[in-house]
């Protein structure tokens, strides 16, 4: 038997591919299935070429294969997962997912992936894209300021590293990111808003947080946000700071991020599916550090 | 030939990008009174960039959604209620719900113009409650006139009953109107309508340009009130449109009148091409952003034309404004970010 954590992803498009490529280059993780619903799309044709398991049978394959399975990437839709969470569920199998389906424990590696191991979540869900690269900047600017009024996120992405999931998960995506912001930052409102650019080439994922603060320690904030820059960059290398924490109108804090994905699966632009993907892996492979310890 | 033009005015609607969506709720009022009394068949109203976007990145609202679209229900007796929705900005549950609740009859469901599919299901939900729906293409200078009649043809298949395209930056002359308007009409079995910016003193032009290519919904704002240098003059449009033998079902005198009115009493100053909107419009980038960039170029001493040179090259797009102040900095050359 292997020493790494089996995991199965769910979903062919975009996200899940790319997270293929991420699972297979890990040491502590390997993918046991890969499984999606038509053998003629452009993600199995990349997973046939790498000689992964897959199965055109969705969620039934999860089921047909459940005992080389620990780990279920769902890496479909929102609605699809309120459906196959049940079933994963009763499989024993933890889920990792990365639709906003929000039906489980919100996780930023940066921020909670060791509580989250070791609290025995058994469905993580990794909030969006958009959450992933604002809600740990918002949560460090809490740690100087716990009593942030508003919080506001906008991401723009390019429109080719949206797929068609993503796209009919807009709505979704506005909710549970809100919802994270503020979970995590303790603000009273939040407010997320996702661009799609059409521009060709396309542009790099960048993501502005505003937050509304009285009397802002810009000095603290700026200690802060590069303390979690230095968590952040453990997982995701592409992501940097383009405007530093900067104070317009008295009382909101200004700062805005840019996320270079490493190019696996689709370009560097689409830091969007980069940095969601790292920080899966990174749960993952904290769930395998777990589990491997357990059995030593 | 079916010689009639429907006329949709978002004079308080874009014009909320004038002066960064601080309109009041008497400009509400008094204006949709008039509107109505002209007979403009469509009264868009909100914040500039639509429902649920009132935002620090696009600018704050001084007036809730809610009480925009109450009092331009309680003034308007025969123009319909319509507003502007961005997926994106706005959420069915939250928003469009609300707007439904609050009595809007027209919906226009927008995206920039590649991203017709994240309108799909906004689309729907209008079309479900019974609501008269249009897909709005954003930006449209982005993409080839065939690429934008197939994103439109997507949205005639979510439900919409008809296609709006706008030139958000000022950007076309009529040969490019001309062009895209015939490959939407050409395409679509639904209507097609065309919203003009004036950045280059085309408004009229092009939305006559529209007509000519077929398109039967044309958007216009009193005095031309609008983000940047503005929109379409409404009145302007009916008068030509008259001139034409166009059927408005608008009242021209009224019409007049009504623009005389919002002159008067809600637009602190007129839309002119300023030196940088031609820049802007040249440049192709949102009209929108035009306060944003004065002022942050005010504030950092950089060139408000360079800096519109700078964000077309970077294709920044509406909900892009968070670039400006980037842009800006890296002008500046004091950027603390990375080096470019």
């Amino acid at each position: 038997m292997s020493n790494k954590l089996r995991c199965a992803i769910l979903g062919t498009g975009n996200i899940g591919t790319d997270l293929l490529i991420k699972v297979m280059r890990s040491d502590l993780l390997e993918c046991t299935l890969f499984a999606g619903r038509n053998f003629r799309s452009e993600g199995m044709q990349k997973a046939i070429a790498l000689g992964v398991n897959i199965s055109d049978k969705g969620i039934n394959a999860i089921v047909d294969k459940a005992d080389v399975i620990d780990v279920v990437f769902d890496a479909t839709s929102a609605a699809a997962h309120i459906e196959h969470w049940p079933v994963i569920e009763g499989l024993g199998k933890i889920a990792i997912d990365m639709t906003p389906a929000k039906l489980g424990s919100f996780c930023v590696p940066a921020i909670n992936s060791q509580e989250i191991c070791g609290s025995g979540v058994r469905n993580i869900n990794m909030i969006t894209c958009g959450g992933q690269a604002s809600v740990p900047i918002a949560a460090a600017i809490a740690e100087v300021h716990n009593n942030i009024e508003y919080i506001e996120i906008a991401s723009s992405i390019a429109s080719r590293s949206a797929g068609p999931a993503t796209r009919a998960n807009l709505d979704e995506y506005i909710e549970t990111t809100e919802d994270a912001l503020i979970k995590f930052s303790g603000a009273e409102k939040a407010k997320a808003i996702l661009i799609l650019n059409p521009a060709n080439p396309p542009v790099d994922m960048q993501t502005t947080v505003y937050a509304k603060i009285k009397n802002p320690d810009i000095v603290k904030i700026n200690a802060a946000v590069n303390a979690m820059m230095l968590k952040i960059n453990n997982y995701v290398a592409g992501y940097a700071l383009l405007v530093p924490p900067t104070v317009i109108n008295d009382d909101i804090v200004m700062i805005t991020i840019k996320v270079l994905g490493v190019g696996d699966y689709l370009p560097r632009y689409a830091g969007n599916l980069d940095i969601i993907n790292c920080a899966a892996v990174g749960v993952a492979e904290d769930i395998a550090t777990n589990v491997l310890e357990l059995m030593s | 030939m079916n010689k009639k033009i429907l006329i949709s005015d978002p004079t308080l609607r874009d014009g909320n990008h004038a002066v960064r969506h601080q309109l009041r709720k008497n400009d509400f009022s008094t204006y949709c009174k008039a509107a109505d009394a002209a007979g403009v068949p469509m009264v868009e109203v909100g914040h500039g960039n639509g429902l649920g976007a009132s935002s620090m990145l696009v600018g704050e609202c001084s007036l809730s959604d809610e009480i925009i679209l109450s009092t331009a229900r309680e003034n308007l007796q025969h123009s319909k209620l319509a507003v502007h929705a961005i997926p994106g900005f706005c959420t069915i549950e939250r928003h469009m719900a609300m707007a439904l609740d609050l009595g809007v009859d027209v919906f226009r469901i927008a995206a920039h113009c590649t991203e017709a599919d994240i309108t799909d299901r906004h689309i729907a939900f209008a079309r479900k409650h019974g609501k008269e729906v249009y897909g709005v293409l954003m930006m449209s200078h982005m993409a080839s006139p065939d690429h934008l009649a197939d994103e439109a043809f997507k949205m005639q298949g979510y439900g919409a009953e008809g296609v709006v395209i706008m030139d958000s930056s000022g950007h076309y002359l009529p040969f490019d109107v001309s062009e895209r308007i015939s490959a939407l009409v050409e395409m679509l079995s639904i209507p097609v309508g065309f919203h003009a910016h004036n950045n280059l003193g085309m408004g009229i032009a092009n939305s006559v340009a529209a007509v000519q290519a077929g398109a039967t919904i044309i958007d216009g704002s009193a005095r031309g009130f609008g983000a940047g240098s503005g929109n379409a003059q409404l009145e302007v449009l009916v008068a030509v449109f008259e001139k034409m033998g166009y059927e408005t079902g608008i009242d021209l005198y009224k019409i007049l009148d009504a623009a005389d009115i919002a002159e008067k009493e809600i637009i602190p100053s007129l839309p002119y091409i300023s030196s940088t909107s031609i820049v802007s419009g040249l440049s192709g980038v949102f009209s929108g952003f035009i306060k944003e960039v004065n002022s942050i170029s005010a504030e950092h001493g950089v060139d408000a034309r360079d800096i519109f040179t700078e964000l077309g090259s970077r294709n920044a797009v509406a909900g892009q404004e968070s670039l400006i102040l980037e842009v800006a900095l890296a002008l500046k050359g004091d950027s603390s970010g990375e080096a470019r």
